[in-house]
């Protein structure tokens, strides 16, 4: 598999780590009510659907950005590369 | 039908005109007590144990495609009881001994060889790993020996055991290891229910549940709606798929996981041996194939074929200890959806919704735990109580902090 970073060009994806879901970016906050409820769901739960995936991949072997991915689970077709700093600034976290 | 030798030379005789088939192919009634959904190893072996243990008979085994196309038919057929953790060994020691005795117990040849399995030891922590939990399988009634560099010699005298970077410096044996025909195992346990009555209902796919009142009563599926007093999902790598259509989300992501098979060889590697410092193992079939994988790729997918940096990371473990591998040729290779759990652990338990039930997580390991996980699953169904050895095969064990996680590695599908 091939992925096209955003900043580099196209890199042979066994340069990246695999690190799961993309909804990882979005991590509970300690402090609500429901926390420990949050922080299992967050840390153990995973939609794993047969198709389109957003994913985190780590550039582990490169200039180690986090990349958010869209690939299908199915084919392993690449539809989408993004920096997970700029899906996580646009999906409202602060840093 | 029962097989024996004396019936092999009758219809030798004969022209074999006397085989029958082995099972009914079975059109699905309007209802049953037990439905199982996935006609893996796991699936059948669950009909089977219900019907002769639990003696309950209207049960049908539901697969989309053919028995035996999943998992059970993909595996290089590793059997080893070799686990360390509690929650672990007991299980996995009831699955060999259920192994040792399965070809009378079905009256069919599953090729049952138990030919020893070694895990090769390269540095002085990993001999201590494996000290220890070689302990812990004796503690459990399993076999372990430590083996030398020289008795590891005597019968692969072909190991490369000065490689500079990784040398070989003993090992942990499990003798009573060894492989078995997969596929033989899916078609020996759905003969052996269908003779117990149990329906095995091919090109069924299961797309979606029927509740009333909170409570699963049966299953849709492409050849209509099947009623059911309790339904058994037992579907490996699609377990996500199916238990989402009950709203579910499991503790789980599917990977995929390549094999490989060389050319035909005459005798070459006794036994089962694995790499202790890369991920590679291997054996040779009795057809004369090395038959050898490593890890999973790494990625979610239901794709059931793997990338290229895998094979590369796969044939240079083996280069490293069996550089007389590098001579053969590879003769194919494929892959197989795994249901990689949180803890690599899998699950045998019960859902919150009454009368639905959930077997996998079973991750690239399920294929030796086919009998005790059908034994297991079965007393589940019919006693509403985990067997005692699969209690901690629990769906809250992550709430609780009861995870079962061999190596360590904690909640990263792809690194157990
Ligand atoms: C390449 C590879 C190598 C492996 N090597 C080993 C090994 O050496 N040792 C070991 O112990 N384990 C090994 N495993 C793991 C082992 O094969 C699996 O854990 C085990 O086979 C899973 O259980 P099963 O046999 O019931 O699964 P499967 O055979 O996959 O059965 C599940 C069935 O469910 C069916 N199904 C899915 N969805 C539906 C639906 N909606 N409706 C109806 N039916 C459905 C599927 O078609 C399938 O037939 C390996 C796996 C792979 C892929």
């Amino acid at each position: 598999m091939l992925i096209d970073h955003p900043i580099l060009g196209p890199r042979d994806a066994s340069e990246f780590v695999y690190k799961g879901d993309a909804n990882l970016i979005h991590r509970p906050d300690w402090q609500a009510e429901d926390a420990a409820a949050q922080f299992f769901e967050y840390g153990y739960l995973r939609d794993n659907p047969a198709g389109p995936h957003r994913e985190l991949w780590f550039h582990e072997q490169g200039d180690r950005s986090w990349l958010v991915v869209t690939r299908d689970t199915r084919t392993h077709e690449i539809t989408k590369v993004e920096l997970a700093r700029d899906v996580a600034r646009r999906e409202g976290r602060s840093k | 039908m029962r097989y024996s030798g004396f019936k092999v030379i009758r219809e030798a005789l004969h022209g074999h005109r006397g085989w029958g088939p082995a099972w009914r192919d079975a059109a699905p009634a309007s209802d049953y007590d037990y439905v199982i959904i996935g006609g893996g190893g796991h699936g059948l072996a669950t009909a089977y144990y219900l019907a002769k243990e639990f003696g309950e008979s209207r049960i049908a085994v539901l697969e989309k495609g053919w028995i035996g196309g999943g998992n059970v038919g993909r595996n290089t057929t590793i059997i080893r009881s070799n686990y360390e953790r509690d929650g672990n060994e007991p299980f996995y020691e009831f699955s060999l001994k259920l192994w040792e005795g399965l070809e009378q117990e079905l009256n069919y040849n599953a090729m049952v060889s138990q030919r020893g399995i070694l895990n090769l030891i390269h540095s002085d922590a990993q001999r201590d790993a494996f000290v220890r939990r070689g302990n812990a399988m004796r503690l459990h009634g399993a076999d372990a020996e430590l083996m030398s560099t020289e008795q590891i010699l005597a019968k692969y005298p072909f190991l490369n055991v000065d490689n500079a970077r990784f040398p070989i410096k003993g090992g942990l044996a499990q003798h009573r290891g060894g492989t078995v025909r997969h596929d033989a195992v899916a078609w020996g346990y759905a003969r052996a229910a269908d003779a117990r009555g149990v329906d095995i209902i091919q090109n069924c796919e299961v797309t979606g549940f029927r509740m009333e009142n909170g409570r699963c009563t049966g299953v849709e599926t492409t050849r209509g709606t099947i009623g059911a007093k309790k339904v058994a999902a037992c579907v490996a790598g699609s377990s996500s798929r199916l238990m989402e259509k009950a709203g579910m989300r499991l503790p789980i992501e599917s990977h995929v996981l390549q094999a490989f098979v060389s050319e035909g060889l005459k005798p070459v590697l006794p036994g089962v041996i694995t790499f202790g410092a890369g991920h590679f193992y291997c054996s040779q079939s009795d057809k004369g194939g090395l038959v050898f994988g490593g890890d999973i790729d790494g990625y979610n997918s239901y794709a059931q074929r793997g990338n290229l940096p895998v094979v590369e990371d796969v044939c240079e473990g083996g280069m490293a200890i069996f550089p007389m591998l590098g001579r053969a040729r590879l003769l194919r290779m494929w892959g197989g959806v795994v249901d990689m759990s949180m803890d690599g652990s899998p699950i045998i338990d019960r859902t919150h919704i009454d009368g639905l039930y959930f077997n996998g997580g079973w991750c690239y390991g399920g294929f030796k735990a086919t009998p005790a996980s059908g034994f297991a699953y079965a007393h589940l169904l019919a006693t509403d109580r985990p067997h005692e050895i699969a209690t901690a095969y629990r769906f809250d064990r992550f709430q609780k902090g009861l995870m079962i996680d061999e190596k360590g590695m904690g909640n990263q599908p792809n690194l157990h």
